[in-house]
């Protein structure tokens, strides 16, 4: 089986975010793998080791991502691709990433490719549906259980809390949602290979592409805080009063109640 | 610059969910002045149509098939691309709900264009259509433009204010047929686990449950409050790692974004990855027996006591409240 899974380099969810010169401030924050990005290497692993064939990795960033990368194949993806866009692309929308990706996936004979539901900065969700299309296979989201035998797939699938169980073939996209797996760490043996295994890095002139081919179709024009709340009232008193007087509150001065 | 917007109405159990009218408001806005044209597609759906239209639709759009009795993306797809290309719109704005996160990248990328998901306000400023969204699950926000002509985006619920509801007002109900063909994913059973009926992410009023909730059982006095508030039950990733509840319930950055008019914490610390889920929300109340959690740093109002004691109480309080109302 030829798996494929997008994997998007983001913030450690721990980070506060700051804003400096209308950008998020990036400088010393912490990078992670997705977090659902991270289920969906550890679903490709598995498949993998159930029905044999290979994982690879695939990334749309910078050349920081290589990190990211790294721990993937360390938690045992065979292949790594970094498409590295920094001296391509100025700017970047889901239109450019998930064409970029479908560009470089459409004579790879996909079998299966995982991608994570949404990514937990850019939160749009688009990236692997807009893929599945350009690609023309079919595609399931948030899936929380994947069963497949021979061509044929079982999906449960998470809608709102409750579960949907999809019947599809494969090609397939999936997107991975919380509750699919439990992540695995890398191992420091699978640390050690993982600096042998293959890590490429194209451009978007290997993929034929021009930075006019990718342009976004939307624009950030101003990125902003919310605004800080300001601090809230702890009551005090008996027990029974407090919880009087906070309904009271909710009703007259909040009212939302 | 005003241009046709179409609007698609979400059907569940028989009824258009709340952010389907959100949406039509969104329409009205991007739309400039221009025409909003409901979608409605369904089994049979045709009964709905005058509701979206007392809602701010200027007319309605039908596609009527059995094929389309349950959402695929491919069923869908067929349906709005038809109306779409039939009516000529410059526009095109669903729900941010599984339904319209499903649904509009595949659009998008048919349509190859950009798509904004899950917009909080709109505004026209400066000759463009302006949207708002989260990044970084609401730690910050953007505001986006398009640079093509075609404008797409989904609303995320309780966010766009609906339009007053007008019950004389009148519009053309049409419908078009669309051979909906090749489906390529199949429902087999659809298992219905969310808790009565509330959904989480359009709720009003959110309880939600942490560690401190220590068993399953330990939900229910949550429960009790969130029905009497006619609100959901949520939880945070400790509650639901504990397994005291369904992974479905958690709020947070890796689990739903909610922003109800009121969020009641009880034995939530207030981690930041729990933070970023439900920060947004108009009042916070927070239950915590103790008094350094960092959840009080959100908190319009907080209790500090055992939920066990508190939740309950407050239950009566508003049960007489409402009886009182
Ligand atoms: C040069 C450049 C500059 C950019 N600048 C900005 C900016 O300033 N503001 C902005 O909002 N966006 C910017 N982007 C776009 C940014 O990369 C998007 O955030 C990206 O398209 C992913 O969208 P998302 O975060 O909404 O991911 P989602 O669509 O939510 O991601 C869902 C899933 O898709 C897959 N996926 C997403 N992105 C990638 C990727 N890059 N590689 C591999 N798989 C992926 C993952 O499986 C992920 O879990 C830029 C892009 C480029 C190329
Ligand atoms: C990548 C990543 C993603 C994550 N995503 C999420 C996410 O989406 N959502 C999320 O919630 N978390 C998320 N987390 C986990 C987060 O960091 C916290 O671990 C989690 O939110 C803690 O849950 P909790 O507040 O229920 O538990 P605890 O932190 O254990 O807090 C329990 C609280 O209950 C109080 N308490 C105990 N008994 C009582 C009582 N009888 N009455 C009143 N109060 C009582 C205690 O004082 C304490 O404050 C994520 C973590 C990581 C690393």
């Amino acid at each position: 089986m030829n798996i494929y899974v997008l994997l998007k380099r983001t913030f450690d969810t721990e980070e506060k975010i700051t804003i400096s010169g209308g950008k998020i401030n990036e400088d010393g924050a912490e990078f992670i793998i997705n977090p659902y990005d991270e289920y969906a290497v550890e679903e490709a692993i598995q498949v993998r080791d159930a029905h044999g064939g290979e994982v690879t990795v695939i990334t749309v960033g910078g050349e920081d991502a290589e990190k990211q990368l790294r721990t993937a194949l360390a938690m045992g993806a065979d292949k790594a691709v970094l498409v590295n866009i920094e001296d391509d692309v100025e700017n970047g929308d889901q239109f450019t990433t998930s064409k970029i990706i479908s560009e470089y996936l459409k004579d790879k004979n996909a079998d299966l490719i995982i991608g994570g539901n949404v990514a937990i900065d850019g939160g749009s969700g688009q990236v692997a549906p807009r893929v599945a299309e350009l690609l023309n296979i079919p595609y399931v989201t948030t899936i929380t259980k994947l069963e497949i035998d021979g061509t044929n797939v079982k999906i449960v699938r998470d809608v709102e809390g409750d579960s949907e169980v999809i019947e599809t073939t494969l090609p397939l996209l999936v997107t991975a949602q919380q509750g699919l797996n439990e992540p695995r760490y890398p191992s420091l043996p699978g640390i050690m290979k993982a600096k042998k295994k293959p890590l490429d890095e194209l451009e978007l002139d290997d993929l034929d592409l021009e930075e006019d081919d990718v342009a976004a179709k939307t624009k950030t024009i101003e990125i902003f805080l919310p605004a800080q709340k300001e601090a809230g009232r702890i009551l005090n008193g008996d027990l029974s009063d407090q919880v009087k007087e906070l309904v009271q509150l909710l009703h007259t001065e909040a009212k939302v109640v | 610059m005003a241009r046709k917007v179409l609007v698609l109405g979400e059907v569940r159990d028989g009824s258009l969910r709340n952010v389907s009218f959100e949406a039509v408001a969104a329409g009205k806005a991007v739309s400039e002045g221009g025409e909003v044209v409901g979608v409605l597609i369904g089994e049979s759906v045709n009964t709905l149509a005058q509701e979206l239209i007392q809602f701010g639709a200027d007319r309605v759009v039908t596609v009527e098939n059995e094929k389309v009795a349950s959402y695929t993306s491919d069923g869908f797809s067929q349906s709005l691309l038809a109306v779409l290309e039939a009516e000529k719109a410059e526009g095109l704005i669903l729900g941010h709900t599984a339904l319209g996160k499903d649904l509009a990248p595949k659009l998008a990328a048919k349509l190859q264009a950009g798509l904004v998901s899950d917009a909080t306000a709109i505004e026209v400023a400066g000759g463009n259509v302006v949207f708002t969204r989260p990044i970084y699950s609401g730690k910050a926000f953007e505001k986006k433009i398009f640079t093509d002509s075609f404008i797409f985006a989904t609303v995320r619920p309780n966010n766009i204010g609906v339009l007053e509801k007008d019950e004389s007002r009148t519009g053309n109900v049409s419908s078009i047929s669309v051979d909906v063909k090749d489906l390529r994913t199949v429902i087999k059973e659809v298992v219905r686990k969310a808790t009565e009926g509330v959904d989480l992410s359009e709720a009003k009023v959110v309880v939600a449950g942490g560690r401190g909730v220590k068993s399953e059982d330990g939900f229910e006095p949550l429960k009790e409050l969130a029905s009497v508030l006619g609100g959901a039950v949520g939880a945070s990733r400790g509650a639901c790692d504990a397994e005291y509840c369904d992974y479905s319930l958690q709020i947070g950055q890796t689990g739903k974004v909610v922003t109800p008019d009121l969020y009641i914490a009880c034995g939530i610390s207030g981690a930041i990855q729990h933070l970023a889920g439900m920060s947004n929300s108009k009042v916070i109340v927070a239950i915590n027996k103790d008094p350094e959690a960092n959840i009080f740093k959100v908190a319009d109002y907080g209790i500090v006591g055992d939920l066990f004691e508190v939740v309950p109480m407050l239950t009566e309080e508003f049960k007489k409240l409402k009886v009182n109302a």
